[in-house]
Parts: C-alpha cells; sequence; structure tokens
C-alpha cells in the first residue's frame, strides 16, 4: 500500500512539478540578460489559458492528429514513473529500466512525428524530419552513458542505481561519471529541445525543430503537448540530478526524511536548471547540420564511461 | 501454459494419431493444393480458393504437429522409404525445428487468407493457376527445409525452395526488373547452395553418414582446427546469402520488391529465416559451440548489416524495397543474438548463452509476424493506388484506414516500440550483451560495447525510417491521381493484416506465450532451461536471469499509457469541456491554398541523415535545368536527382563479375571445337585419375 502512495505521488509531483520548472528556466534566463522575465507560475496560466480555448485544426489532418497529444502525454507521464523523482522506495524493478525509458520517450516521438506530417504542411514535415535526425543520433549516446553507470551498480533500473549510488557517494567523482555526466549534460540539452540543439523560443523555420511538429496545434491539444514537453524535460532533469549527485534521496516515509528529501531535491532542481539555463544564454543556436557533430561528442564522452567502467571498474 | 499442455495431450490420446501421420497430411494437403490449383485453370477464383483453402488446412495441420512438440517435449520422426544414392527421406521435428515450424504456420495462415483477395489482381494473366500452385509448393518445400533429418533431404528441400521463389519472383514475367531480379536472385542463391553442399558433404565424410543424427556426433569427435575453420566459412556464406548478410545481400533488394506482395511477405519473413535454422543447427547441433572466434564473427556481420542494412532503407522511397533492406536489419539483429550465444557457450556460460539464443530466435517470430503484416499492407497499398513509390503517394488514410491502422501497429512493432513484439526481442538483446561483461575477454568487452552503441543507433535509425515510410504513405494530401482515387482493399485482405497486427499486440503484450517453446529449444541446444528466470517473476514481465538486473513488462506499459490517457481525458473534459473543433485549412502563409507539391517529400525527410552519413552514402547531387530557348534566365523544367551509390555492387560484385567474365573468355580458347582435342583432354585426365586418385 505504502508503494501505491509513493507512485501516485511520483505521478503527481511530475505532472504539477515540471510547469515551474519550465517557468524557472524561463526566469533565470531572463534574469541573467538583465530582464526582469515572466513570473515563475507563468506556464499554469499558459496551461489555463490553453485549455480553456477552442482549436482550429487542418481539414487535412486524420485521427492521428487528433489523437497524438493524449498519447505523447500518456507515454512521457508512464516513463515518469520509472525515474527515481524523490525517492528510492518504488524501484517498480518489474516494470521497466532505462531501455524502457528511452523507447517510452520514443514511442512518444513516433506519434508527434507522424502528427507534425498530417497536417501537410512544409514545416510540420521539415520539424518531423530533424528531429528524427536529431534522436537517432541522440539515443545511442543516452543509453550508452546510462549503461555504464548501470553497470557499475549492477542494475539498470533507474530507480535502483539511484539508491545503489545514494549508499556510496564518493563514486559519482570517479572518472566513469564524470565522463557520463558530460555525456549525459548534452542528452538533456538536445532531447528537452534547447540551445544550442533546438530553440524553444522560436517559430523560425530555420530554427525551430520540436516547435514546428506543435505548429498546428491550438486549444486543450496544444496544451497537452506543452505539457508533455515539461514533463520530458524535469524527468531528464530527475534523472540529472538523482543518478549524478543522489544526496538525500529517502527510502521509507518518515517525516524527517520526507523533509529532508523535498528540501535537497528542490535545491538541486534548481541548480540544475541554472546551469541548463546558462548553458542557453551562453551559447548560440548551432547550425543544424553541426548538431551531429556535438551529439558525436556526447556519444564519445558516453563510450569512454562505459570503457572505463568496464576495465577499471568502480 | 500447463493447461495447454494437459489439453494437448488430451487431444492427443483422444485422436489417436502420430505426428508423423499428421506431418503427412500436411504434405499432402500442400501437393493437393498445388495440383487442385493447376487443375482449376479455367477459373481464376475456384483456382486460387482451392489453393488457398488446402495451404491453409496444411499450415494449420503443421502447426498443430509443431506445437504438440514444443509442449509435449519429444520429437517426431518419419522415415519414407529409401529411393535415392545418398538416402532415403527421413525427417525429425524436434524443439529447434518445429519452432521454425511454428514461425512459418503464423505468418503462412494470415498471408493465405490475404492471398486469397490478393491474388485476383492475376486472373487475367496467362499464368495465374502457378500463382496458387507455387505458393504450396514453396509452404512444403519451407517445411521440409526445417525438418529434414539427412543431408538428401535438407538439400532437396533447400534447392526446391529457390527454384520454386524464383519462379515467384519472375511471375510478373513481363517486366523486365522483375526477370533481371529473378536472374540476380538464382545466381546468388546458387552460389550460396554451393557452399552449403561442400558444408554437408565435408561433415558426411567426417561422419560417415548422411543422417543428422550421426552429424550430431560431430562435436564429440575432435575436428582439427583448420577443418573446423573451413566448415564455419562455409556456413557463414552458404546460409549467409540466402539469410541477407551483408556483403552477400545484394539479391535481397531487388527480389524480394519484384515478386508479388503475398510471396514477399512470405520470403522476407520465414525463408530468411530458413537460412537462420540452418546455422543455429549447424553450428550448435553439429559442430558444437567451442570457438570465440566464430561467434565474434557472427556478431560483428550481424551488426553490420543490421546497421547498413537500416540506413539503405532510410534512403529507399520505393516501399517493398525500403522492407527489404529493413529485412537485413532485422536479420543483423538476430545474428547478434546468435553471436552473443555462441560467444556465452564457448565460455561455458550455459544460461547466458540460452538468453542469448532466445533473444535472437524470438526476434525470427517477431520479424516474421510484423514484416508480413507491413508486406501485406504494401500490397494493400498497391492493390488500392497502383503504385509502391511513396513520392507518389500520401493521404491514403482517408480513403484506406484500415490498411493504415495496420501499417501504423506493423510500423511501431518494426521499431521496435513497447507494447508491441518488436520491443521484447530488442530489449532481450540490448541485456544478452549487457549481462555478459564479467564472463568474457577484453577483446569480446569491445566487441561487446560497440555493438551495444550500434544497436541503439540502429533501433533509432529504424524509428526514423518508418516515420517516414508510415507518414509520407498514408499522411498529408495526396500526390499524385492513383493517390487521390485510393479504394479500400478486399475484406480477405483486411483480415489476414488484421490477425497478424493482432499477434503483434498479444506477442508483445504476453511474451511469455513465446518464450517458453523458445526456453525448451534453448534447453535443447545449450543445456539450461531458463524459462523460470525469464518469465516466472510476473505474468506480464520478463527479465533477463535476474529481476534485480533489468526487468520490463509491455502490459504494464500499455496498462499505464492507457490508463494515465483516460484519466487526463476525463480530467480535462470534466473541467473545461469538449474539445471545440473548428476545421480550416493548414496555415499556408498567406499564400492562396497548400498544395501537395508543397509537402514534404520522402527523399526531402530522409535527407539531414543522408548529409550526416554521406561517407556512407556517398550521394551523388545531379541537377538539370530546361531554360525556354529565347529567355535563358528562366527555367522550363529542372530536375533534382540525389542519389545513393551502391557501393557493394560498384565496388564489390562489378569487378568480381569483370573478373570472373574476362577469365572465362580466356578459357573459351579451350573449346576449340576439335574433337580431337577433346578426345585428347579425357585421355589425359584419365591417365591423370588413375594415377592420382586410388
Amino acid at each position: 500500500m505504502e508503494k501505491v502512495i509513493l507512485v501516485i505521488i511520483q505521478v503527481l509531483l511530475i505532472a504539477g512539478l515540471s510547469p515551474l520548472v519550465n517557468g524557472l528556466t524561463k526566469k533565470f534566463k531572463s534574469l541573467m540578460v538583465g530582464r526582469r522575465g515572466p513570473r515563475i507560475f507563468q506556464p499554469y496560466y499558459n496551461l489555463g489559458k490553453l485549455f480553456r480555448k477552442d482549436s482550429v485544426i487542418s481539414a487535412h489532418a486524420s485521427w492521428i492528429f487528433r489523437a497524438a497529444p493524449w498519447i505523447v502525454f500518456a507515454a512521457t507521464l508512464s516513463a515518469g514513473l520509472l525515474v527515481p523523482v524523490w525517492s528510492v522506495g518504488t524501484p517498480l524493478h518489474f516494470l521497466g529500466d532505462v531501455i524502457v525509458v528511452a523507447y517510452l520517450f520514443g514511442f512518444a516521438r513516433f506519434f508527434m512525428a507522424c502528427a507534425g506530417l498530417d497536417t501537410a504542411s512544409a514545416f510540420g514535415g521539415m520539424g518531423s524530419s530533424r528531429e528524427m535526425m536529431v534522436s537517432a543520433l541522440i539515443e545511442p549516446a543516452f543509453l550508452i552513458a546510462m549503461f555504464s553507470i548501470g553497470i557499475q551498480f549492477g542494475t539498470m533500473n533507474l530507480t535502483a542505481i539511484a539508491r545503489e549510488a545514494s549508499y556510496s557517494l564518493y563514486h559519482i567523482f570517479s572518472p566513469a561519471f564524470v565522463l557520463a555526466f558530460a555525456g549525459y549534460f548534452i542528452v538533456l540539452i538536445a532531447e528537452s529541445g534547447r540551445v544550442p540543439v533546438d530553440n524553444p523560443d522560436t517559430h523560425l523555420e530555420l530554427t525551430m525543430i520540436h516547435e514546428a511538429m506543435v505548429l498546428d496545434y491550438s486549444g486543450k491539444r496544444l496544451a497537452l503537448m506543452e505539457w508533455g514537453n515539461y514533463i520530458k524535460q524535469f524527468i531528464l532533469i530527475c534523472i540529472a540530478v538523482n543518478l549524478f549527485a543522489p544526496w538525500g534521496l529517502c527510502a521509507e516515509l518518515t517525516p524527517v526524511g520526507v523533509a529532508a528529501a523535498a528540501g535537497l531535491f528542490a535545491g538541486k532542481v534548481v541548480v540544475c536548471t541554472f546551469c541548463v539555463a546558462a548553458v542557453e544564454i551562453l551559447n548560440a543556436k548551432i547550425r543544424l547540420f553541426r548538431v551531429p557533430d556535438l551529439l558525436m561528442v556526447s556519444l564519445s564522452f558516453s563510450f569512454l564511461s562505459f570503457l572505463y567502467a568496464i576495465f577499471a571498474g568502480k | 501454459m500447463y493447461t495447454i499442455r494437459l489439453y494437448l495431450d488430451e487431444v492427443k490420446t483422444k485422436m489417436n494419431v502420430d505426428g508423423s501421420g499428421l506431418f503427412v497430411l500436411s504434405s499432402v494437403l500442400f501437393l493437393t493444393g498445388c495440383l487442385a490449383a493447376l487443375l482449376a485453370y479455367r477459373s481464376g477464383r475456384l483456382s486460387n480458393l482451392c489453393a488457398m483453402v488446402c495451404a491453409l488446412a496444411g499450415t494449420g495441420v503443421a502447426a498443430v504437429v509443431a506445437a504438440s512438440v514444443l509442449a509435449v517435449g519429444d520429437a517426431v520422426s518419419l522415415q519414407l522409404p529409401a529411393c535415392l544414392p545418398l538416402g532415403g527421406f527421413t525427417f525429425r521435428i524436434d524443439a529447434l525445428s518445429a519452432f521454425f515450424i511454428l514461425a512459418i504456420a503464423v505468418l503462412a495462415i494470415p498471408v493465405s487468407v490475404y492471398s486469397i483477395g490478393y491474388n485476383r489482381e492475376y486472373f487475367d494473366k496467362p499464368q495465374f493457376p502457378l500463382a496458387g500452385a507455387l505458393y504450396n509448393l514453396f509452404l512444403l518445400s519451407m517445411i521440409m527445409v526445417v525438418s529434414a533429418n539427412d543431408l538428401l533431404t535438407f538439400l532437396i528441400g533447400w534447392e526446391l525452395m529457390s527454384i520454386v521463389s524464383y519462379l515467384l519472383v519472375v511471375f510478373e514475367r513481363d517486366r523486365k526488373e522483375s526477370v533481371n531480379a529473378g536472374l540476380l536472385y538464382i545466381i546468388m542463391t546458387h552460389i550460396g547452395t554451393a557452399f552449403i553442399i561442400v558444408l554437408f558433404l565435408l561433415m558426411a565424410s567426417r561422419a560417415d553418414s548422411v543422417s543428422f543424427d550421426l552429424f550430431r556426433m560431430i562435436k564429440t569427435m575432435g575436428l582439427p582446427p583448420g577443418l573446423r575453420n573451413a566448415l564455419f566459412a562455409c556456413v557463414l556464406v552458404g546460409f549467409g546469402t540466402k539469410a541477407g548478410i551483408i556483403p552477400l545481400h545484394i539479391w535481397l533488394p531487388q527480389a524480394h520488391p519484384a515478386a508479388p506482395s503475398n510471396v514477399s511477405a512470405l520470403m522476407s519473413g520465414v525463408m530468411v529465416k530458413t537460412a537462420i535454422y540452418g546455422m543455429v543447427r549447424v553450428l550448435y547441433d553439429f559442430l558444437g559451440a567451442t570457438s570465440n572466434g566464430w561467434g565474434a564473427i557472427v556478431l560483428a556481420c550481424g551488426v553490420l548489416s543490421a546497421i547498413l542494412g537500416v540506413m539503405y532503407a532510410l534512403q529507399d522511397h520505393d516501399l517493398k524495397r525500403l522492407l527489404a533492406f529493413s529485412s537485413i536489419e532485422n536479420i543483423g539483429i538476430i545474428l547478434m543474438g546468435v553471436g552473443v550465444s555462441l560467444i556465452f557457450a564457448a565460455h561455458g556460460a550455459a544460461p547466458l548463452a540460452a538468453v542469448a539464443l532466445i533473444a535472437g530466435l524470438c526476434h525470427v517470430m517477431n520479424h516474421a509476424v510484423f514484416k508480413g503484416l507491413l508486406f501485406m499492407a504494401t500490397g494493400s497499398v498497391m492493390f488500392g493506388t497502383h503504385s509502391k513509390n511513396m513520392e507518389k503517394l500520401g493521404g491514403l488514410i482517408k480513403n484506406m484506414p484500415q490498411t493504415a491502422f495496420f501499417s501504423l501497429i506493423g510500423s511501431l512493432a518494426i521499431s521496435a516500440l513497447p507494447p508491441f513484439n518488436g520491443f521484447v526481442g530488442e530489449w532481450l538483446t540490448f541485456q544478452s550483451l549487457l549481462a555478459g561483461f564479467g564472463s568474457v575477454g577484453i577483446f569480446i568487452k569491445i566487441l561487446f560495447i560497440v555493438c551495444t552503441a550500434l544497436l541503439a543507433l540502429t533501433g533509432s535509425l529504424a524509428a526514423a525510417c518508418f516515420v517516414k515510410a508510415f507518414g509520407i504513405t498514408f499522411l498529408g494530401l495526396p500526390r499524385s491521381g492513383h493517390a487521390e482515387h485510393a479504394v479500400e482493399s478486399p475484406l480477405a485482405m483486411r483480415a489476414g493484416m488484421g490477425i497478424l497486427a493482432a499477434l503483434c499486440l498479444l506477442l508483445g503484450v504476453m511474451p511469455a506465450i513465446i518464450m517458453k517453446p523458445l526456453s525448451g529449444v534453448a534447453a535443447a541446444l545449450c543445456g539450461v532451461d531458463v524459462y523460470e528466470k525469464l518469465c516466472g517473476w510476473g505474468w506480464l514481465s520478463v527479465a533477463p536471469l535476474d529481476i534485480r538486473f533489468s526487468g520490463a513488462s509491455p502490459a504494464w506499459i500499455l496498462a499505464l499509457i492507457g490508463i494515465f490517457a483516460a484519466v487526463i481525458f476525463l480530467l480535462i473534459r470534466l473541467r473545461f469541456g469538449r474539445i471545440k473543433d473548428v476545421v480550416s485549412a493548414t496555415w499556408d502563409c498567406g499564400i492562396p491554398s497548400v498544395t501537395p507539391r508543397m509537402e514534404y517529400t520522402a527523399t526531402a525527410f530522409s535527407q539531414p541523415l543522408k548529409i550526416v552519413f554521406k561517407a556512407i552514402y556517398r550521394p551523388v547531387k545531379n541537377i538539370e535545368v530546361l531554360s525556354h530557348e529565347t529567355q535563358p534566365y528562366f527555367e522550363k523544367i529542372s530536375k533534382y536527382e540525389h542519389t545513393v551509390q551502391p557501393i557493394f555492387e560498384r565496388y564489390l560484385y562489378r569487378p568480381i563479375a569483370r573478373f570472373v567474365i574476362s577469365n572465362s573468355i580466356k578459357i573459351i580458347n579451350l573449346q576449340a571445337g576439335s574433337i580431337h582435342m577433346y578426345l585428347a583432354y579425357i585421355f589425359v585426365m584419365l591417365i591423370g585419375l588413375l594415377l592420382f586418385v586410388r
């Protein structure tokens, strides 16, 4: 029973906190360039506004366009159950491991890409094409980085890895972890669609990838697509902070443990969001055909990390 | 599963029929189908119906035999009276054969249902009775190959399979590409058969017999390393040609598209798998997996085929050729599983070897199911639009909704996305690569790491490829008149596709259905039954030996996605009301309206990846511009062509072909035309044989 409560809390946390993390990113970006920026709860208001609006739908769209936002949202949220968020009490070994997480993102991406092609618009096709290119190159880097960490702890389940890592904290300074983190950070940037891989604030055809796929959405469906994107980014940040900085993860439901876990988790997420915002500010978006070079750098880091983990142990 | 076993035992005792009797019955049914199709040559419908009903019956009976062998555990043997010099016809269906027969049946039953509707296209051609007749013979020959128990039966079945499939490839004999494709196919498959004959003759000379029962003793005899490696090379080249390993694959992308779609489904789905059967049978059962190097070579060939196969599939805009290249990719993944299994078996880690073998064979069954589905969907598209060129299709989801839905299921399954069946095979392959780092040497460790990375890359490229195939063909606006006036295919075709689509979901959600028979196969070949560790954990989960290491449950994932989608739908509906849609035109930037020419094309969709991987593709860009005569700066027609170079044909096969032809021309000088020269040759050869070969 305790496990079921933990699972429900995790789902609510992911769905509820992800717009806040997105708002924080925007706020940090603005402050760093000297603007006041939107309030950090603005994404909630945006979602609320979009849910109240009617939608305009293309005459050429089929049921895939209509159904894709629900599938994307549900699949991304299901992946969230498999990653450690604030507690490591529910590894859910039987449900899935890191490969399942990666392929659930792939499942959501398949439908998003099809929805982009569905409206017969050139923007949608372009977004789908570019998204499939970036995702094809980033997935090996993500999986190899996660495998390298998993091999060291003898498990591929992310929550179990975080639990093992929280027992022996000095491991996170080993070369394998540092290299894996370097590879994973680039994966985080690429998969959440941030500068320098994709610009989330633009609708220019030169620069948009994810935005191009959701260009024709409006109203409730657009709200769900945006929310799904926030959730994906939040999940990736959770993986980063809980695997590579596993301090304060609680395994039982004691009041002190829960409070400490909540506080530390909030602090870690704020730090990670700040880093992501800093990377966005300090870099320009790179040309589309320079993105594979960056992704190959990420793959190299992950690969080196894997080699180190296999041959040098922990 | 236990209840199914009890039920089958009951049926067997009630029917009181021996497995071998049923096997003979199934062969008789196939031959009846063949004859009936030929005899009913006056009426296309009758011929087709007879042929397909007999095929269904024959396949069903064979499936019953296979299922009973897998459930009960003892092999079924059959010996026909010896009538040929090198041995009579002996058949033996053990666990491995039964599994492959089951895979053939699982694909052949829906394809036969599909063919009842599909073969209508050929009723007006003079050769239509052959469609049904050759189809039955094809199924018979494949079942013969996987159940053969001696050299001659296997070779006869293999040759029959090759020749019948050649005749089916050149079925549409008015099309030049079909005839050329058939010629290339028959040449390549006979090169492979030559190596297989050499292999079996060497083994027969070693075992002093032609029966496979005695071939099994070879692994207990010591073989000199030179002979072992020669045998392995023969296995790799011989069976590899039929399987379509790179670089022996050049016939596959030409032959599979040229055949009728139902035959392509069978060729891609099960004919290439008979080669995998041959490899597993020889390498495990006859020679014994004792060499590390072999496993590494098989793994390397597998990963090379996988990555190159998917890369070439990405750049194709012919639907059937794309599927053929994708078959090469999946054969690569299967070989990866088999190679990893051989490596572990050589190191003595039997449970790990069993898991890896199960991963490879699981992918055999899964690939048969979803590739068959995709080929049938392509056939349905061709039936409705008379085109298989993606650049001329589009928007088919409006006129062909069921075909589109089944094609979506097939595309999701082949991209290895949960909760469909492709995911389980690929996931297990990953797990078998990851689980064994402790037991292997340094070089193999590095190989495993590289292969894991490349397998991940293959998976993501396959998803990109099938987003393109599905999206460009079915979504958006129709790009030609054919696509605009598409018609949905008849009920029989849709029924066949529906069966396979349901199987894709069922096998994905309940992997235990496949894992049980596969554990039996692995127990027979590797010596240890891992079913409890794989699936004993939870009814719907699968885990590689240790649930603490990793686990996955596609059923739960499907349930979660469904629950979350339903919950959010209800919450939004209750709080914000129904979605109100205003239907309007797609955003067109102010230009009067969106035309099909503005859509993304298939070439455009995969172009970013073509540029990223240009070292492999070596694309050639060709732009021709035709201007007005008096106004040179105004273009009338411009033609843009961006092609991928056929590397293997140009740099590997053409030099070999040139070498063979130039040497043949020199050897022609021996045929001087004078009878005196020929008599002299015979005399010299006779003296030589008498002196040197006693």
